[in-house]
């Protein structure tokens, strides 16, 4: 842990500070459709096509309101807040995975979110997701071929005998999770995204997927991880985004903004 | 792409200033600087080709995943792959060939109901696998970084893997009625490569259109229907069309009807008494003109949209 902020941090800074992700007077906005706030019965809905009203069922959700920021490389930044303060929601915007309503994000080069749960199918084998999962992060096959062990392994999910060749939906909760997180972290990345993926598996895996980000970290130009567990924003990030309701509220060196979080929360 | 973007980075390193003169820079001029990248643009439609040929190994282990995973809760398992024709052709054949009695004026009726129901369904369920393709992945496009139009693609090369186990099928009940291959059933390929590019423009059009109008996916099925007995999956278009008077477009647009030109074509080539004498006029260039057509339309359109999709 220490050896890694002595090692990577200073050198880095010091040479210069090379941005990797500057996010300009950030604005989402999510369209939500079916919230009826009107009566929700067929009537009520052909009443309205046929006078061209629009539809009440839309609702917009301002869910992240003007956040900038410049990332350099070599920094880990935690995002905090409470729930539903827009912390993901930045994320994925970051990622390019949602468009900005107003604002701009430039990233350096292709930033990932750590997620693949959503390409992984319950009814496949372990095996076969591993594969699958590789592929839609825009692995080789080759490079699949070469870390297939190594993914295996960490998950930890054939200590217990033989699962990896078991379709996915007889894992237990926690063994699905350290499989999708270990797919998800096989593949090196420039700017990585983590969205609260360190709150899963046993105390054991915990601390060997932290220090699997550490070690993406430093591969990783930068690394930004949302999480509501303080102790590991503590132990990965260097600095800290406070968000409370799509505002950024503090940016600053983790002890900081975390002790203001703290006072703030009341614990 | 990973490189192209490394190398510009690494010369905006080279002639970059100290730190302190980025101060009083706008976020735009630094971005610049440092060769930053406006993310979730949408990429040069060459640019887009090639992110997919580089995802191509994606598309067929998502294509035949999903294919796996369809019936593995089954207890008969894979076997509905082959099941599921069987008993739709079963149906039509009742109904249609026993009971309506449209199997008149038809010489080898089965073949000629299988071969229809077998290819039009490869098209229907191609169109209505693409408009859900995105709609119904909103968790996938919202995860993941890849060029979206690998969704429309594999869930028509899915469609395509599950018309091969079809032909299985046909192949037998072909020999089961006296059918002998000959070398004519080799235009099966052609004609399924085409119909295949047409399938995937067709399914790409309907993705843009049911990401923005999920709803879509309610209507297509009636949609789709009213093609379906516009086609002569059951009925031969030249029997039904014998002395009675239609207007001349009425007979041009029911043989130009590509799921028409598809069938017709598979059936040539398979039954001997299907003769080339029933073929509507041109259908070769009718065939490739609606894969080219689709193909390059379909793509250029669902392109267009690529940094929209999983919005809201």
């Amino acid at each position: 842990m220490a050896e890694q902020m002595d090692g990577v941090q200073p050198t880095e800074a010091a040479q210069e500070r090379v941005p990797t992700v500057i996010a300009d007077e950030l604005h989402i906005v999510y369209r939500v459709y079916g919230t009826g706030t009107g009566k929700g019965s067929a009537t009520a809905a052909l009443n309205r096509i046929i006078r061209r009203r629009p539809s009440v069922g839309v609702r917009e959700v301002h869910a992240v309101k003007g956040v900038s920021f410049t990332a350099y490389k070599g920094e880990s930044i935690g995002l905090i807040g409470s729930n539903g303060s827009g912390k993901s929601t930045l994320l994925k915007a970051v990622a390019g995975l949602l468009p900005a309503e107003r604002g701009k994000v430039y990233t350096h080069g292709q930033p990932s979110l750590l997620g693949v749960n959503a390409a992984l199918m319950n009814d496949l084998t372990g095996e076969k997701n591993v594969v699958l999962g590789g592929l839609a992060m825009g692995m080789s096959r080759e490079q699949i071929r070469e870390r297939y062990d190594e993914i295996v392994d960490f998950s930890g999910i054939n200590e217990k005998g033989d699962f990896i060749s078991l379709p996915m939906r007889t894992y237990s909760s926690g063994m699905a999770a350290r499989l999708r997180f270990s797919i998800a972290a096989a593949k090196d990345h420039d700017v990585l995204l983590i969205d609260e993926a360190l709150a899963t598996g046993d105390r054991a895996f915990q601390k060997r997927s932290e220090a699997r980000i550490r070690e993406l970290r430093k591969d990783a130009g930068t690394v930004f991880l949302v999480s509501h567990n303080n102790k590991s924003i503590r132990d990965t990030c260097d600095r800290v985004l406070w968000l409370e309701r799509g505002e950024l509220l503090m940016d600053g060196p983790t002890d900081e903004v975390i002790k203001a979080y703290e006072k703030e929360t009341g614990k | 792409m990973s490189t192209v973007s490394e190398t510009t980075h690494d010369s905006a390193v080279a002639m970059s200033a100290p730190p302190s003169a980025d101060e009083g820079l706008t976020p735009v001029q630094r971005a610049e600087k440092y060769g930053l990248a406006q993310s979730g643009a949408r990429p040069s439609l060459a640019e887009y080709v090639s992110q997919l040929w580089a995802r191509r190994h994606f598309i067929s282990a998502f294509a035949s995943a999903k294919l796996t995973a369809q019936f593995s809760q089954a207890k008969l398992g894979q076997v509905w792959q082959v099941a599921t024709p069987l008993l739709n052709a079963l149906v039509y054949y009742l109904i249609f060939g026993l009971l309506i009695g449209t199997r008149k004026g038809v010489p080898d009726y089965v073949p000629f109901l299988v071969t229809g129901v077998f290819i039009f369904t490869f098209t229907q369920s191609s169109v209505m696998a693409g408009t859900r393709a995105i709609s119904g992945n909103l968790g996938l496009v919202r995860a993941l970084h890849f060029p979206r139009a690998c969704l429309p693609i594999s869930f028509c090369l899915m469609q395509l893997q599950q018309l091969l186990f079809s032909m299985g099928v046909l192949v037998v009940i072909l020999l089961a009625f006296g059918q002998l291959p000959t070398w004519s059933w080799l235009l099966v390929l052609p004609a399924l490569v085409l119909q295949f590019v047409f399938n995937t423009g067709l399914a790409m059009i309907m993705a843009r259109l049911g990401s923005k109008t999920p709803d879509l996916a309610q209507l297509m099925p009636f949609i789709m229907r009213t093609w379906m007995y516009a086609s002569g999956v059951m009925f031969s278009i030249s029997v039904i069309l014998q002395g009675k008077h239609v207007p001349h477009w009425v007979e041009v647009l029911l043989y130009a009807n590509p799921a028409a030109v598809y069938i017709d074509l598979i059936r040539f080539a398979l039954i001997d008494s299907f003769k080339a004498s029933q073929l509507p006029p041109h259908v070769w260039a009718f065939a490739l003109g609606w894969a080219v057509l689709a193909g390059v339309a379909g793509f250029v359109y669902f392109w267009k949209a690529e940094e929209r999709y999983g919005r809201g």
